[in-house]
């Protein structure tokens, strides 16, 4: 369990603090942990895809908790016209003193009704929605408790029982890669001999490329990280998108006790390695991307959010002086379209008056003679 | 004369009479049956689920053989409808088995009008069996029979319940053909989930009137067996065409990490219920059931549209051939009232197209003459301005010529005075 862990502490050495060379900032990253430890995580999780995809369970099975007691499902008939509906539940969770503040977002009614235009707007609408409000706290007076309900992952599910990805997939997909990090999952892979499962994440990795869409690329390794996790890295990269099993129940096998599926032909263990990648999907998620997907999420996503509002907001400040705005605003150093067409519009008058003052100076001239 | 004799016979009912000896009509059966075998039979399947279900495999499975087939892509605009016919045989029976597929079913994200390419097909069937059925020259029992006999609707396994694609399919197509419900990959279902899957799958089906096919209990011989499959409905299904080893014997199987998937072992999957329900029993009943029951549903609906009844408004039984005859002189007498309303419109649209013409005409004559006034006015007018520049210009000259003279004059009276002044200097 603790091989994955890559942070790692650096003991002060008793004969450093003695030699005079020694400043003593190496304890830096364990002043980070205490503090880190203090304040507590939050991480927001979204978990997207149609309904029978084992989400839920999937969820259950990874933070080992059931999130889903009183869950009521729609029956068919009342599934044909069905919009989509955010969801949250928010846990708190501790390990080794390590507090986590878990957000999880549902997306039930994706993909569920009959005519399924455009139901990924409002995922996007809530995602934008919380870019919006971080971004109206961040730019505020008081900036002391800033609550980040920024969506940090998206776990979209493929169902497979296809031969690749879906329209509805590569639509939702590419509505959504620039505004949060897409994980593609396989779901219910236990339906899948291990020749299919590799040829369905060939067809699923040559599809995404093909219609580019930006799944979350891991970082890559430093180079003075250990063999161990560099062939783990590797071996995450070349296994996307991960086809992952979920169980909610405990069963016997093999003499201990697992989460599994129990078949008539046999019993399917979550957390082997050779059965599914759900050990490397929960390595990944939690053990050690977890914040590197928090910083891809503010780093880039939210960046990118924030330019495109602040240059839509400037540009119809210039048009509409009644448009107030909550930051205080520079003014730009070159002016935009509008106000230039009018300075040209304006310099033609001109010129025009005066070629006419022109004429009618020569014509009273030409009268004198 | 005869008309008496059969109406006596009518009153009285039918008598049964006692054989004496052994006449020999009871090789009718046999002799059916042999008629069958030679003409071959045809059998129709329908198969309707989302791409990349198991619906190929699973016909390969059923019938021990591959047929050929590429696998359909996810992108197709609509859904399309892909027969393929072949013929199978077994034991000297002839069997011409269609198989049509849905392709692209399920995969469109407005999937409002995906039932409709699938009820066109069926009713397309039907209606060429019709046509055929009507002909004066026709050939029954020589005509390739396309009507679909059974369809086979394949559930996705979510284990939740029907999707809502699923329930409204199922609604449009359980008046035209017999639909058999299967879960499709029953593989990724535990037993238990399967159990609550069933249950609820056949309560959305039955609170929604959707009539699938019943396994038919009025033959004692096959009564128990049916109205016990009837219990298992949907069957969860589970195709292959790969064979794995197990124990001794090449088998049909699906293997996984964690075990071998058996399609032919009772205790994995329903596949073997749904073969012999749906090959080894019933097909016959299903061929009727689509022939006397849904077949001629279409017939009714379909005569009825076109106004044929069955009894006249004096509750008179009426033949054919008066409806056909007054139909015939109906239609005529349309065709005629229409070709004359045609006419007068066209008429009355070449009148009021002159007519505007016409108009059109004279006005621009008159513009013409407008115009030409106006010319001669302009011409007019510019010819005064021209002679009163004129003579602007002669009184200027006029007066320039005036001016200069005076300043010459009195060019020359200063000289002079100058003169003068220079004469009294010198004095």
């Amino acid at each position: 369990m603790s091989t994955n862990i890559r942070f790692k502490n650096r003991f002060i050495k008793p004969e450093d603090s003695e030699d005079r060379q020694y400043v003593g900032f190496a304890t830096l990253p364990n002043q980070v942990h205490r503090k880190s430890v203090k304040k507590g995580f939050d991480f927001t999780l979204m978990v997207a895809g149609e309904s029978g995809l084992g989400k839920s369970t999937l969820v259950n099975s990874l933070f080992l908790t059931d999130l889903y007691k009183d869950r009521k499902l729609l029956n068919a008939e009342e599934r044909i016209s069905q919009t989509v509906e955010i969801t949250k539940h928010t846990v708190d969770i501790e390990e080794k003193g390590v507090k986590l503040k878990l957000t999880i977002v549902d997306t039930p009614g994706f993909g569920d009704a009959v005519n399924n235009n455009e139901c990924w707007k409002p995922i996007t609408d809530y995602i934008d929605q919380q870019f919006e409000q971080y971004f109206r706290d961040e730019s505020g007076l008081n900036r002391k408790n800033i609550l980040d309900n920024r969506v940090h992952c998206c776990l979209y599910f493929i169902p497979p029982f296809g031969h690749g990805l879906r329209p509805i997939d590569v639509e939702f997909m590419k509505a959504l890669h620039e505004k949060v990090n897409i994980i593609p999952l396989i779901a219910k892979a236990d339906c899948l001999t291990p020749n299919e499962i590799k040829k369905l994440k060939d067809r699923v990795r040559d599809e995404i490329e093909k219609f580019g869409i930006k799944v979350y690329q891991f970082p890559e390794c430093d180079s003075d990280e250990d063999e161990e996790f560099k062939q783990l890295d590797k071996e995450l990269k070349e296994c996307t998108p991960l086809a992952v099993i979920g169980s909610n129940t405990v069963v016997e096998a093999r003499g201990q006790r697992v989460r599994g599926r129990v078949y008539p032909w046999g019993i399917v263990e979550v957390e082997n390695q050779s059965h599914c990648d759900f050990v490397k999907l929960r390595s990944m998620l939690i053990r050690s991307h977890m914040h590197d997907l928090k910083d891809v999420t503010c780093d880039v996503h939210y960046e990118n959010y924030r330019a495109q509002c602040i240059q839509d907001m400037t540009s119809k400040l210039t048009q509409d002086n009644r448009v107030d705005s909550p930051l205080p605003i520079l003014p730009l150093p070159t002016p935009d379209a509008e106000t230039e067409r009018l300075i040209k519009m304006k310099d033609e008058e001109l010129k025009r008056m005066q070629e006419m003052l022109e004429k009618m100076q020569q014509q009273i001239h030409e009268k004198e003679q | 004369m005869a008309a008496t004799d059969l109406d006596i016979l009518a009153s009285e009912g039918m008598r049964s009479l006692c054989l004496g000896g052994h006449v020999g009509f009871d090789s009718l059966p046999d002799q059916l049956v042999s008629k069958s075998v030679s003409q071959g039979f045809c059998f129709n399947i329908l198969c309707v689920g989302e791409t990349g279900i198991g619906k190929s495999t699973l016909m390969n499975t059923l019938f021990n053989t591959t047929f050929e087939n590429e696998e359909a892509s996810h992108y197709m605009d609509g859904v399309l409808l892909r027969p393929r016919t072949y013929d199978l045989q077994e034991s000297s029976v002839d069997l011409k088995l269609t198989i049509v597929d849905t392709v692209g079913f399920g995969d469109q994200i407005n999937k409002e009008e995906s039932y409709k390419p699938i009820v066109d097909y069926i009713d397309t069937q039907f209606e060429n069996y019709l046509q055929e059925e009507l002909k004066i020259r026709r050939s029954l029992f020589n005509y390739h029979d396309t009507r679909i006999h059974v369809c086979l609707y394949f559930i996705a396994p979510t284990g939740h319940s029907l999707k809502s694609l699923d329930l409204v399919t199922m609604k449009k197509l359980d008046s035209k053909v017999n639909i058999i419900p299967i879960i499709a990959k029953a593989d990724t279902i535990s037993k238990s989930e399967l159990h609550k899957f069933k249950i609820k799958v056949m309560s959305e089906l039955v609170s929604n009137g959707v009539q699938i096919y019943q396994f038919p209990a009025e033959d004692e011989a096959i009564a128990e067996i049916n109205s016990s499959m009837n219990a298992h409905l949907p069957f969860a299904v589970v195709g292959s065409s790969e064979e794995v080893k197990v124990g001794n014997k090449m088998v049909r199987a699906r293997q996984y990490p964690w075990g071998v998937v058996q399609v032919e072992n009772e205790s994995h999957c329903d596949f073997v219920r749904l073969r012999e329900m749906l090959i080894r029993v019933n097909m016959e009943d299903l061929r009727e059931q689509t022939h006397a029951r849904h077949y001629e549903l279409y017939r009714r609906c379909k005569l009825e549209e076109m106004g044929f009844k069955d009894t006249d408004p004096d509750n008179e039984p009426f033949s054919l051939q008066e409806t056909y005859e007054a139909k015939r002189k109906e239609f005529l007498g349309d065709l005629q009232h229409k070709e004359e309303g045609m006419r007068q419109m066209f008429v009355n649209r070449v009148k009021v197209t002159e007519a505007e013409l016409k108009e059109k005409e004279r006005e621009l004559h008159d513009r013409f003459e407008l115009l030409k006034r106006t010319h001669q006015e302009e011409k007019r007018s510019v010819e005064e301005k021209r002679r009163d520049l004129e003579e602007d210009m002669n009184s200027f000259n006029r007066r320039k010529v005036a001016a200069e003279t005076l300043q010459g004059q009195a060019f020359q009276g200063s000289a002079q005075l100058s003169i003068k002044k220079d004469k009294d200097k010198k004095n």
